[in-house]
C-alpha cells in the first residue's frame, strides 16, 4: 500500500507545531501501525531529518503509553484496541491518514505526538489506593469471600491502563471515564469500603485541580476506550460521590 | 575478591527467620535520615519503593516510562504462584521450592529458592489486601489454574492480565507514598551510571528523557529493579523500552554478572510475520492449561497447509501429531518451558511447520471447547450432546479465561482463534541470568542493590511459568526490606550524600563523553540497523541450541559490529530535548557489550542445562544434559573489553533436594 502520512510536528512545549506530510510506500497490512511509522522514521534518520516521537513501549495493548489520534479517533478506527494494537489491514491503497497527538488542556505536548500524561498520576496520588501496609501482616486471602459476580466487575473496572483515550475524546476533555474506573474498583470490593468517601472526595477535588472538563453524558469515552470501561463506572462514581458528600 | 553468598547458617527452613532475627534494624527515627534510590517501578521496584518508604526511609524512584504504572510487568499475562494449598492437592512450601530447583535444573540456590517459597504465600494475602481482583469461583474464594512443570494447581490470576492487576496493587501502595511525600518520583528519568563513592554505591547519574538534563542524584544506598535483557535479540516479547544499561552500568562499576547466557526462549509465541516486526507477541503458558500442541505426521499434510489447500480443521485426529503428550506422557503439553521449546523446534527443524517460514506450530482449543461446554450444558440441564450448542458454550467459558489473548491473537494474525488453532512459534521471553546477589540481595558492590528479573537469584536456568511476579514481589516486599536495613544500620551518622565529589564528576563525565560522541557522529546507519543485526546473531548463534563454533563466531562478530556501531551510527538532534533516538542508542551500546559477555558465558558452560542448550550435550533422546562439574554459578567481573570478563564460581550445593537427572516423562 501507498499512504500519505497528515503528523502533528511540534519541536517542544513552547513551539506552536504544524501538520507535515510525509508519503509511505510499500507498507504491508501485516504491519502494526507503529511498525510503519518505525519505517517512516528510518526514512528520515536516512535523510537526517528528525523522527517522528511518539509514545509507545509494552506494544500489545497493556500498558497504556501509546496515545495517537488518528484519523479524529483516539487509538483510530479498529474498537477495543490501543494504537500499537492497529493493523494496517484497517486502511487502503491511496489513503491519507491524520496523526495527531491526544489533546487536552490537562495533557500538555512534550513533542510531536507525546503527550504529559502526570495529571493521571496525581489524581491516583489523591486517593487511588488502600491504605494497607505492606508489612505481610494481613489476613488470610480467602478470609474474606468476594461474590464472583462483584469481584468480576471489580477486575473489569481494573482494566484501565490510564491511556488516555478517554479524555482525548471527550469534547469536555473529562477524566470521568478513568477515574470512575478507579473509584469503582474499590467501591465494588469490601476491602475498598473503609476509605470510600475520602477517596471520591480526593480524586475528583484533584481531577478537577489538574483542569479536566466536566461530565455531559455524550459518551463518546466509551466508545473509544480500548478496554471497553463503561460509564456504568462513571454512574457508580457519581452515586459514591453524592454519598460522600452527603456525609460531609 | 572471592564470593560470598552469606547464607545463614542452620536448617533450611530455619534459615530466614533465624537471619531476620540476627540482622541489624534501624530504628525509626534514624530512618528518616536515610536515603535510598530504587531504580526501576515494576513489582520489584515499584513495591521495594513503596515498602521503603512506609519504613520510613527517603526514597527516590526512576523510570523511564512516563509513569510508574507502566513498568514492564504490566504486561504480564498468566499468574502469580503461591504456596496456598487452596486446592487441598497437596501443595506445600517445600514443594513449591522443589519445584522450582527442579525447574532450574538445579542451577539456582537453595536457600534463596526456599526464602521464595516461604514468603510466597503473604504475597497473596498483602495483594488481596491492596484490592487486587484476582479471579474468584463462584463461592467468592480465590481461583487457581495450572502452570507447567508442576503437578499442583497453584497459580493465582487475574484473567490475562495478572502481571497489570499486580503491578496496578503496587503502583498504590506507592501512590500512596508518594502522596504522602515519602516517594519522590522521577518519571521519564533513564539511569545511566552508578557512583561508587569509598566502595560503596553512593548515587547514580541520570538523563532526564525530556529535556536532556543530565543530573546527579546521591543517596545511602541503591536499588536496581529494572528488569531484563532479552532485547539483546532485538525480537523478544519484552517492551520496546526494556534494557540491559543499568544493569551493565553496575556491572562495569564492580557488581559481577552472572550466567548470562540463561535465557528463556517461551514456546508459546506469535511467529514473526516479517522484516518489519518490532516485537514479539507471547500467548500466556496458561493457554497450555487448555490448549493441545500439534503439527500434522505426514509432510504431505504440511505441503497442503502451506500452499494454503488444506486448514488445520479438515486433518483428522489420527494424521495430528500432539508431540509433548507423545514424547513426555506425565506432563503432556504442560512440560517446562526449555523443553516444549526445544520440542517445538525439532518438529520445525525436521519440516513440520505449518506457516509459510516453516516455523510454526498450532495450539488448538477445540478439546477445551467440547470440554467445558459439556460440564456446562450438565449444569444448565442442556443438551450435551448437540455439539454446535457444546462448542458455543466451551467458548464462553475459554473466552472468560483467556478472552483478552483471544483478542490480542485476533487482532495480530487476522485470524479468529476460536474457529482455527493458533500458530505459534517459540520467542526470547525472559533472562534468569542477571547482576550476581548474595542471600541478602547484594551485589558485589556493597550498598547496591538488584532485585527482579535484574538479578541472577531464583530461576537458575529455568524459570518456571508464574514464578517471575512471585519472585519480583517477594524481593521487593518482603525480603530487601528487612535485608537492606542491615547495611543502612552503619549509615545512620553519615548524614546526607553530597554529589559534589570527584566521583560524581567522573561519572557525570563519562556519560557526557559518550553521548556527545553519539550525537556529533553522523554515521551512516540508525540505532535499529545495528540492533537487528545483533539480534540475529544472537538468534542464530546463540538461540535455542548453541555449539562452540557458533559462539567463538558470535564473540568476533559482536565485537566487531560494536566497533562499527561507534564508527558509524547516527543519531539524529541533539541531547537537549526529547530524543528517542539518542535513548536508543545508548541502550544497543550496552547491548552490544553484553551480547558478547553472553556468548562468552555460553561457550564456558560445556553442559546443557535448562534454557542453555548445547549441541554437544545431549542425549541419545535430544534431551539436555547436564554436566556435574558445571555445577555452579559462573559469576563476571569486568575487565574492560566483555570478552576479557573474569570468571568467579560460587559452587552450588544441595543438601535438601536430591541432583537427579530432570524427567517429565
Ligand atoms: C509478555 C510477558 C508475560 C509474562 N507473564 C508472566 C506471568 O504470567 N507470570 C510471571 O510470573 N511472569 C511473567 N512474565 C515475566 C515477568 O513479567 C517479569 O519477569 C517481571 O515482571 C519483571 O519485573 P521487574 O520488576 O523485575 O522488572 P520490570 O517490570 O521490567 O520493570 C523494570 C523497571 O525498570 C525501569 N528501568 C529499566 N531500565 C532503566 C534505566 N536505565 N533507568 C531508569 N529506569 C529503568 C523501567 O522503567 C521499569 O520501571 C512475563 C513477561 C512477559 C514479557
Ligand atoms: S478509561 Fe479507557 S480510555 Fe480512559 S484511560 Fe482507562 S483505558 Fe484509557
Ligand atoms: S504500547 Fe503499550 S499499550 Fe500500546
Amino acid at each position: 500500500m501507498n499512504l500519505t502520512l497528515k503528523i502533528w510536528r511540534q519541536k517542544n512545549a513552547n513551539d506552536k507545531g504544524k501538520m507535515v506530510d510525509y508519503p509511505v510506500t510499500d507498507v504491508s497490512p501485516d504491519m502494526s501501525f507503529l511498525e510503519m511509522l518505525d519505517v517512516l522514521n528510518e526514512s528520515l534518520v536516512q535523510k537526517n531529518e528528525e523522527p517522528v516521537a511518539f509514545d509507545h513501549d509494552c506494544r500489545e495493548g497493556i500498558c497504556g503509553m501509546c496515545s495517537l489520534y488518528i484519523n479524529g479517533e483516539a487509538h483510530g478506527p479498529d474498537r477495543g484496541i490501543t494504537t500499537c494494537q492497529l493493523h494496517m489491514r484497517m486502511f487502503k491503497d491511496g489513503d491519507t491518514i491524520t496523526i495527531e497527538p491526544f489533546r487536552a488542556t490537562a495533557f500538555p505536548v512534550i513533542k510531536d505526538l507525546v503527550v504529559d500524561r502526570s495529571a493521571f498520576d496525581r489524581i491516583q496520588h489523591a486517593g487511588g489506593f488502600i491504605s494497607v501496609n505492606t508489612s505481610g501482616n494481613t489476613i488470610d486471602a480467602n478470609a474474606i469471600p468476594i461474590n464472583k459476580h462483584d469481584a468480576d466487575e471489580s477486575f473489569e473496572a481494573a482494566m484501565c491502563i490510564g491511556c488516555g483515550a478517554c479524555v482525548a475524546s471527550c469534547k469536555n476533555s473529562s477524566a470521568m471515564l478513568f477515574v470512575g474506573a478507579k473509584v469503582s474498583q474499590f467501591a465494588l470490593l469490601p476491602q475498598g469500603q473503609v476509605e470510600a468517601t475520602d477517596r471520591v472526595l480526593n480524586m475528583v477535588k484533584q481531577m478537577d485541580e489538574e483542569g479536566f472538563g466536566n461530565c455531559t453524558n455524550t459518551g463518546a469515552c466509551e466508545v473509544e476506550c480500548p478496554k471497553g470501561i463503561s460509564l456504568e463506572n462513571i454512574a457508580r462514581m457519581n452515586r459514591e460521590y453524592l454519598k460522600a458528600s452527603l456525609k460531609g | 575478591m572471592a564470593l560470598d553468598s552469606k547464607i545463614p547458617k542452620g536448617p533450611l527452613a530455619d534459615k530466614w527467620t533465624n537471619h531476620k532475627n540476627n540482622i541489624n534494624l534501624v530504628n525509626p527515627a534514624n530512618k528518616r535520615l536515610i536515603d535510598v534510590i530504587v531504580v526501576g517501578t515494576g513489582l520489584a521496584g515499584g513495591s521495594a519503593a513503596a515498602t521503603l518508604a512506609e519504613l520510613g526511609y527517603n526514597v527516590k524512584a526512576f523510570c523511564f516510562q512516563d509513569s510508574p504504572r507502566r513498568a514492564h510487568s504490566i504486561a504480564a499475562q498468566g499468574g502469580i504462584n503461591a504456596a496456598k494449598n487452596y486446592q487441598g492437592d497437596g501443595d506445600s512450601t517445600y514443594r513449591l521450592f522443589y519445584d522450582t530447583v527442579k525447574g532450574g535444573d538445579y542451577r539456582s540456590r537453595e536457600a534463596n529458592v526456599y526464602r521464595l517459597a516461604e514468603v510466597s504465600a503473604n504475597i497473596i494475602d498483602q495483594c488481596v489486601a491492596q484490592g487486587v481482583p484476582f479471579a474468584r469461583e463462584y463461592g467468592g474464594l480465590l481461583d487457581n489454574r495450572s502452570f507447567g512443570g508442576v503437578l499442583v494447581s497453584r497459580t493465582f490470576y487475574a484473567a490475562g492480565q495478572t502481571g497489570q492487576q499486580l503491578l496496578l496493587g503496587a503502583y498504590s501502595a506507592l501512590n500512596r507514598q508518594i502522596g504522602r511525600g515519602k516517594v519522590k518520583m522521577y518519571n521519564r528519568h533513564e539511569m545511566l551510571d552508578v557512583v561508587v563513592v569509598d566502595g560503596k554505591a553512593r548515587g547514580i547519574i541520570t538523563r532526564n528523557l525530556v529535556t536532556g538534563e543530565i543530573e546527579r542524584h546521591s543517596a545511602h544506598a541503591v536499588v536496581l529493579g529494572t528488569g531484563g535483557y532479552g532485547n539483546v535479540f532485538f525480537l523478544s516479547t519484552n517492551a520496546m523500552g526494556s534494557n540491559v544499561t543499568a544493569a551493565w552500568k553496575a556491572h562495569k562499576r564492580g557488581a559481577y554478572f552472572a550466567n548470562p547466557c540463561y535465557t528463556q526462549i517461551h514456546p508459546t509465541c506469535i511467529p514473526v510475520s516479517g522484516d518489519h516486526q518490532s516485537k514479539l507477541t507471547l500467548m500466556s503458558e496458561s493457554l497450555r492449561n487448555d490448549g493441545r500442541i500439534w503439527v500434522p505426521k505426514h509432510k504431505k499434510d504440511v505441503e497442503a497447509i502451506r500452499a494454503g489447500q488444506l486448514k488445520p480443521t479438515q486433518i483428522a485426529e489420527e494424521d495430528r501429531d500432539y508431540y509433548l503428550e507423545r514424547r513426555y506422557p506425565a506432563f503432556g503439553n504442560l512440560v517446562p518451558r526449555d523443553v516444549a521449546s526445544r520440542a517445538a523446534k525439532e518438529r520445525c527443524d525436521a519440516g513440520y511447520g505449518v506457516n509459510a517460514t516453516g516455523e510454526a506450530v498450532y495450539l488448538d482449543f477445540a478439546a477445551a471447547f467440547m470440554r467445558y461446554g459439556k460440564e456446562v450444558a450438565h449444569v444448565r440441564g442442556l443438551d450435551e450432546n448437540d455439539d454446535a450448542l457444546v462448542k458455543k458454550l466451551g467458548q464462553e467459558v475459554v473466552k472468560t479465561k483467556y478472552g483478552n489473548l483471544f483478542q490480542m491473537y485476533e487482532k495480530i494474525v487476522d485470524q479468529n482463534p476460536y474457529e482455527t488453532p493458533m500458530m505459534i512459534y517459540p520467542a526470547v521471553h525472559y533472562t534468569m541470568g542477571g547482576i550476581w546477589v548474595d542471600y541478602n540481595l547484594q551485589t558485589t558492590v556493597p550498598g547496591l542493590y538488584c532485585i527482579g528479573e535484574a538479578n541472577f537469584s531464583d530461576h537458575g536456568a529455568n524459570r518456571l511459568g508464574a514464578s517471575a511476579l512471585m519472585q519480583g514481589l517477594a524481593d521487593g516486599y518482603f525480603v530487601l526490606p528487612y535485608t537492606i536495613g542491615d547495611y543502612l544500620a552503619d549509615d545512620i551518622r553519615t548524614g546526607p550524600i553530597s554529589t559534589d565529589s570527584p566521583e560524581f564528576d567522573e561519572a557525570e563525565k563519562s556519560v557526557r563523553k559518550n553521548i556527545e560522541h553519539l550525537i556529533n557522529n553522523n554515521g551512516t546507519h540508525s540505532v535499529d540497523h545495528f540492533h537487528k543485526r545483533l539480534g540475529k546473531i544472537m538468534w542464530n548463534k546463540c538461540g535455542m541450541a548453541r555449539n562452540a563454533e557458533d559462539l567463538k563466531s558470535a564473540i568476533n562478530e559482536i565485537a566487531e559490529l560494536r566497533a562499527e556501531f561507534w564508527k558509524d551510527v547516527r543519531v539524529p538532534g541533539t541531547n537537549d530535548e526529547f530524543n528517542e533516538e539518542l535513548a536508543k542508542a545508548l541502550r544497543v551500546a550496552d547491548f552490544l557489550e553484553l551480547g558478547e559477555l553472553f556468548a562468552k558465558d555460553a561457550l564456558l558452560r560445556e553442559e546443557s542445562a535448562g534454557g542453555h542448550f548445547r549441541e554437544e550435550y545431549q542425549t541419545a533422546e535430544g534431551e539436555a544434559m547436564r554436566i556435574k562439574e558445571f555445577q555452579y554459578v559462573a559469576a563476571w567481573e569486568y575487565k574492560g573489553e566483555p570478552k576479557d570478563a573474569v570468571l568467579h564460581k560460587e559452587d552450588l550445593v544441595y543438601e535438601n533436594i536430591e541432583v537427579k537427572e530432570r524427567s517429565y516423562k
